[in-house]
């Protein structure tokens, strides 16, 4: 069986040719046209279990009566990131989690959003720092 | 009004101004930045994606934490930053320069200095700028406009999208669109190869199903009040094929047609400004056309990666310190952009030291060489195995480099793209 | 917007239905009587039609022949300018207007409409040559082989003129109604019956049609003359204000039989307008601009201004003349009682239109309506400051009364939340609005960095939601939805 896509890993955009043996004892895969290793662990990745990171933004819980006075007003939104790649096939489900979640304020940059999020043991994280 | 006194006034607080404000600080000059936005940090704030830092930091940022990672270096050192400050103004004329900023909480500040480090960033490109005919309707933004109405104001600009240009704004839009649950229906390019990296358009388009239309031109963008879709025609051998044009429904138009950096007050205060770049001539210090004011970042010439805004932005902070403290550059070569090169910045370099430069390609090629001649002798000629004008490109000429090369040591450097 | 509605068998003395700049300065004008008017608009803001895209010229008063009845207006509402600016302040400038002949037949035109502005009665109209020209305009190709020069001709914001004008009538009482479409009509004893698209009725009796390009549908529907509107399209680009093209004055070239043809005018918000082009359309809604005549444009303005460069075009927007023959019709309807027809007012319309303001106030004198002179009628309207027209120290001493004067929103044309705020509390409360009231949008970025503060603070100034806020009203949402 034989699969081509292009390296993401860098920006030469290697065009990969992936060859894996059709009998299903043996796990060889064969990856050519890569200019360096990571190509090929890429699309050994990208092959048997694509992932992605993923970064997305959070509603910050609305404090207090009234608008502020200030255009830039209360922040709404906090961003936020997988902290490793997530399996790609998952990602919708993930993307559904955390619009979901209402945050409150203070956040630190860093801080646990979504611990071990939907059991893969990778946390969601913020990106900012807000008060 | 407040009367204030630095030696250096940063216009900027994005990565290129706190980057230039440190070092000036770390050469132990007293810098203040003026900063526009309610808090440091510039555009990388709406970028909530990853892919900055990789060269600086060693790791993959995403945009909130690069920004919060340089602000959190400028904390504890005594830089002031102005925030929610506008500039007004910029005389830069003589020695004693003032730069003129409105805040609501201080009223109008004159800040008078003796160096000025312009680091304002860029805008984008508009329908206007492009022309794309048409009736008005609500629906049209630009890409960077609708980044920060979704990442920031916690907004959905539109349901049923299409996306002019295929630059990596336009590409991490199309994914962050499709993410909050719009279709993306198009991207529309008008040269025959994408101008963003391959990676966006693998993880932003492929991933995505989301096709990307080649050498095609938007000629229509129609509907009464709201978008209700565009039309765009193919060129084929350069030639517009209006009858092969077709329509593709969409509620939603972003242009991701390009960047242009934002020198209206280089402008007004007498700065020359480089057409090729459209940002400032600056000589081997990143000095422009005005004495004791320099430029960095985007405002110089459009970047690709912050990490080299935030590498030529010290060396403007770096270099701005030593032209208070009266170093000048000794002598200095004309840097020339010949064969395939769009352009060299800084436009001149001093031997003696160490030199980088950023350049930009004009052509895509796979093992490419790029060149550097002096007097008709060839200095340098680096191996590229891929080049394209969407790439910035760097070349550092060291101290020794061109002391080796004899002849003609006064002539100009060329560099070309072959 | 609408103000309090003079109640069941309440009557108004008048109807003006279109706010543009005709229906504004007749609105001004019966404001300073003791009458009842209302002024109608089926848009969202006055001035959303025709009165906002054209070329915004104060016209010199020599293209059109004294029989015609727009020339009369013309002179006489060219004159009234000075005193209205000193009253509403609002920008505008006498900079003086050039016809350019670039051959010798053009001379020979040139020569004729200098004829036509001496009798005329154009004040200090000159015959030029070629560097007479160039000394009252530097930026003019060299092949100009002479021209004419009208001094008094100028340069004004056609949206900020309409909106001061209506601020000013509803101040001495006017009533206005927005989003307010006439669709029926009957007559009723001695007073009309105005029906709304949207349910909302209205009594006047005596009423006036300045509905633009929609002045016919309106005739119908009073069962008055039927005529056909036809629409024009011009198509216009627009220039950076650092543009090297920049000129001292409006330039003209020599007319062609159709139209005052193509020209460069120095706008009074300091950019350049090319254009406009001529192009008859079917649709009188399709004010779409076209890849072909911009091309054009760009040529032809060209010729007079050799510095206009493609690189300094930082938008391009179309305008529809409502055309109805070779003059204006204004009059009373002879159909139906109590119905004063305005139609057909393209070119020179804004330059006219205070005259024709003081025109239509005696068509209706004529057809019975009693004028009886306000007491205590006060010409001007509160003036608010333009951030970017101050120094710094009178920047300085507003911020200190008013720290939102110092928040600079739009960072292209330096307009500040103060302004936004003003635009907003004089019932502005779509972004085109805000943007012809302030200048915030218009600048080199178009709305790139500015249009989501603005959105921000239009959501809390009126406590409109997001699903509220529009470009120009109707179903021009901005946002579609909240994360």
């Amino acid at each position: 069986m034989r699969q081509e896509l292009t390296c993401i890993t860098c920006p030469m955009g290697c065009h990969l040719t992936i060859e894996r043996s059709d009998n299903a004892a043996d796990e060889g895969v064969t990856v050519t046209g890569n200019r360096c290793p990571r190509g090929a662990a890429y699309a050994r990745e990208e092959l048997l279990a694509p992932k992605r990171t993923v970064t997305a933004t959070c509603r910050l819980r609305r404090g207090g009566a009234g608008v502020s006075s200030e255009i830039s007003g209360d922040p709404r939104r906090v961003p936020c990131r997988t902290r490793a790649p997530f399996p790609k096939e998952r990602v919708n489900e993930l993307l559904t989690a955390i619009y979901e979640l209402e945050v409150d304020l203070p956040v630190d940059r860093g801080e646990v959003l979504i611990k071990d999020a939907l059991g893969l043991g990778i946390d969601v994280v913020a990106t900012r720092t807000l008060h | 009004m407040k009367e204030l006194s630095f030696d250096a006034v940063v216009i900027g607080g994005g990565a290129a101004g706190m980057a230039a404000a440190l070092e000036l600080e770390a050469a132990g000059k007293s810098v203040a930045v003026i900063e526009r936005e309610e808090r440091l940090g510039g555009i990388l704030t709406q970028c909530v994606h990853n892919g900055f830092g990789l060269i600086e930091f060693d790791e993959e940022l995403t945009g909130p934490e690069f920004a919060e990672r340089f602000e959190e270096k400028l904390a504890g050192r005594p830089i002031q930053a102005f925030c929610g400050c506008t500039v007004l103004e910029l005389d830069a004329a003589g020695i004693e320069k003032t730069v003129t900023c409105a805040s609501s909480s201080r009223g109008i500040m004159r800040i008078g200095c003796r160096a000025v480090v312009l680091a304002m960033g860029c805008r984008e490109r508009n329908r206007g700028n492009i022309r794309i005919p048409g009736s008005r309707p609500a629906g049209v933004f630009t890409a960077g406009l609708a980044q920060r109405l979704v990442n920031v104001e916690g907004y959905v600009p539109g349901k049923e999208c299409v996306i002019i240009g295929s630059g990596d704004i336009g590409l991490i839009m199309a994914r962050r669109m499709s993410w909050i649950g719009c279709k993306v229906h198009a991207v529309i390019e008008i040269m025959p190869y994408p101008s963003g990296l391959t990676r966006n358009i693998v993880q932003c388009l492929k991933d995505f199903g989301i096709p990307l239309y080649l050498s095609h031109l938007t000629t229509d963008i129609y509907g009464r009040d709201r978008v209700e879709g565009i039309e765009v025609a193919p060129i084929e051998n350069g030639a517009l094929m209006t009858e092969k044009a077709f329509k593709i429904p969409c509620d939603t138009v972003l242009l991701s047609v390009g960047l242009v950096p934002e020198n209206e007050l280089s402008r007004m205060a007498g700065v020359s400004i480089n057409p090729m770049t459209n940002g400032p001539w600056v000589d081997s210090y990143l000095m422009t056309s005005l004495p004791g004011v320099f430029a960095c970042g985007n405002v110089l010439h459009v970047h690709d990666l912050v990490d080299f805004v935030v590498e030529e932005s010290r060396r403007a902070g770096r270099f701005a310190a030593a032209w208070l403290g009266g170093a000048r550059p000794v002598r200095e070569l004309r840097v020339k952009a010949l064969s395939n090169v769009r352009y060299v910045v800084p436009s001149r370099l001093e031997p003696g030291r160490n030199n980088k430069l950023y350049l930009r390609s004009m052509i895509v090629k796979n093992d490419a060489i790029l060149e550097v001649k002096q007097g008709g002798k060839t200095l340098r000629s680096q191996k590229k195995n891929h080049v394209q004008p969407s790439e910035m490109l760097t070349l550092e000429i060291g101290e020794k480099e061109l002391e080796a090369a004899s002849g003609m040591p006064d002539a100009s450097l060329e560099v070309s793209i072959v | 917007m609408g103000g309090r509605s003079t109640g069941p068998g309440g009557c108004f003395d008048v109807a003006i239905i279109g706010a543009g700049v005709c229906g504004a300065n007749i609105a001004r004008k019966l404001s300073s009587y003791e009458l009842e008017v209302a002024l109608v608009d089926k848009e969202a803001d006055v001035s959303f039609g025709v009165s906002k895209a054209n070329s915004g010229i104060v016209h010199g008063g020599f293209h059109h022949n004294k029989k015609y009845l727009k020339a009369r207006l013309e002179i006489r509402g060219a004159m009234m300018f000075d005193r209205l600016k000193a009253e509403l302040d609002f920008p505008f400038t006498r900079c003086g207007i050039i016809v350019v002949a670039l051959h010798e037949d053009e001379m020979r035109a040139v020569e004729q409409l200098y004829a036509q502005g001496v009798e005329n009665g154009v004040i200090g109209i000159e015959m030029c040559s070629a560097e007479r020209m160039l000394e009252l305009e530097p930026k003019l190709s060299r092949d100009a082989l002479g021209g004419l020069y009208a001094p008094g001709g100028g340069i004004v914001e056609p949206y900020r003129f309409v909106f001061s004008l209506v601020e000013s009538a509803t101040k001495n009482g006017l009533q206005l109604f927005t989003n307010w479409r006439a669709s029926a009509a009957e007559r009723e004893s001695d007073s009309w019956v105005i029906h709304a698209e949207d349910g909302r009725s209205l009594r006047a009796r005596f009423v006036v049609n300045c509905a633009g390009l929609y002045a016919d549908e309106v005739s119908r529907i009073f069962g008055a003359e039927d005529y056909t509107i036809k629409g024009r399209k011009g198509e216009y680009y627009l220039l950076d204000k650092l543009t090297k093209s920049k000129p001292n004055r409006v330039i003209f070239p020599v007319p062609t039989s159709i139209s005052k043809g193509m020209l460069v005018v120095p706008t009074v918000e300091g950019t350049v307008l090319i254009g406009p082009t001529a192009s008859a359309v079917d649709d009188k809604d399709n004010a779409a601009t076209t890849r072909a005549e911009l091309e054009t444009i760009l040529r032809s303005a060209r010729n007079m201004v050799p510095d206009v460069s493609e690189t300094d075009v930082i938008t391009s927007f179309a305008g529809i003349r409502p055309t109805l023959g070779e003059d204006y019709y204004i009059d009373a309807s002879a159909k139906v009682p109590a119905f004063i027809q305005v139609a057909g007012i393209q070119s020179p319309g804004l330059t006219a239109s205070p005259a024709i303001g003081e025109y239509v106030k005696d068509l209706l004198k004529k057809a019975g309506l009693k004028l009886v002179e306000k007491a205590n009628w006060d010409p001007y309207i509160e003036k608010s400051p333009r951030v970017r027209e101050l120094s710094a120290f009178e920047l300085d001493k507003l911020i200190a009364e008013n720290p939102e004067y110092g928040e600079v929103v739009c960072r292209c044309e330096c307009v500040t939340e103060a302004e936004i705020v003003e635009a907003i509390r004089r019932g502005h409360t779509t972004l085109d609005g805000i943007k012809y009231f302030t200048r915030a949008q218009m600048g080199r970025c178009q709305g790139g960095f500015c249009t989501y503060k603005i959105i921000k603070i239009l959501m809390r100034e009126t406590g409109m939601s997001w699903d509220e806020i529009t470009k120009h009203g109707r179903e021009s949402t901005l946002l579609r939805g909240e994360l």
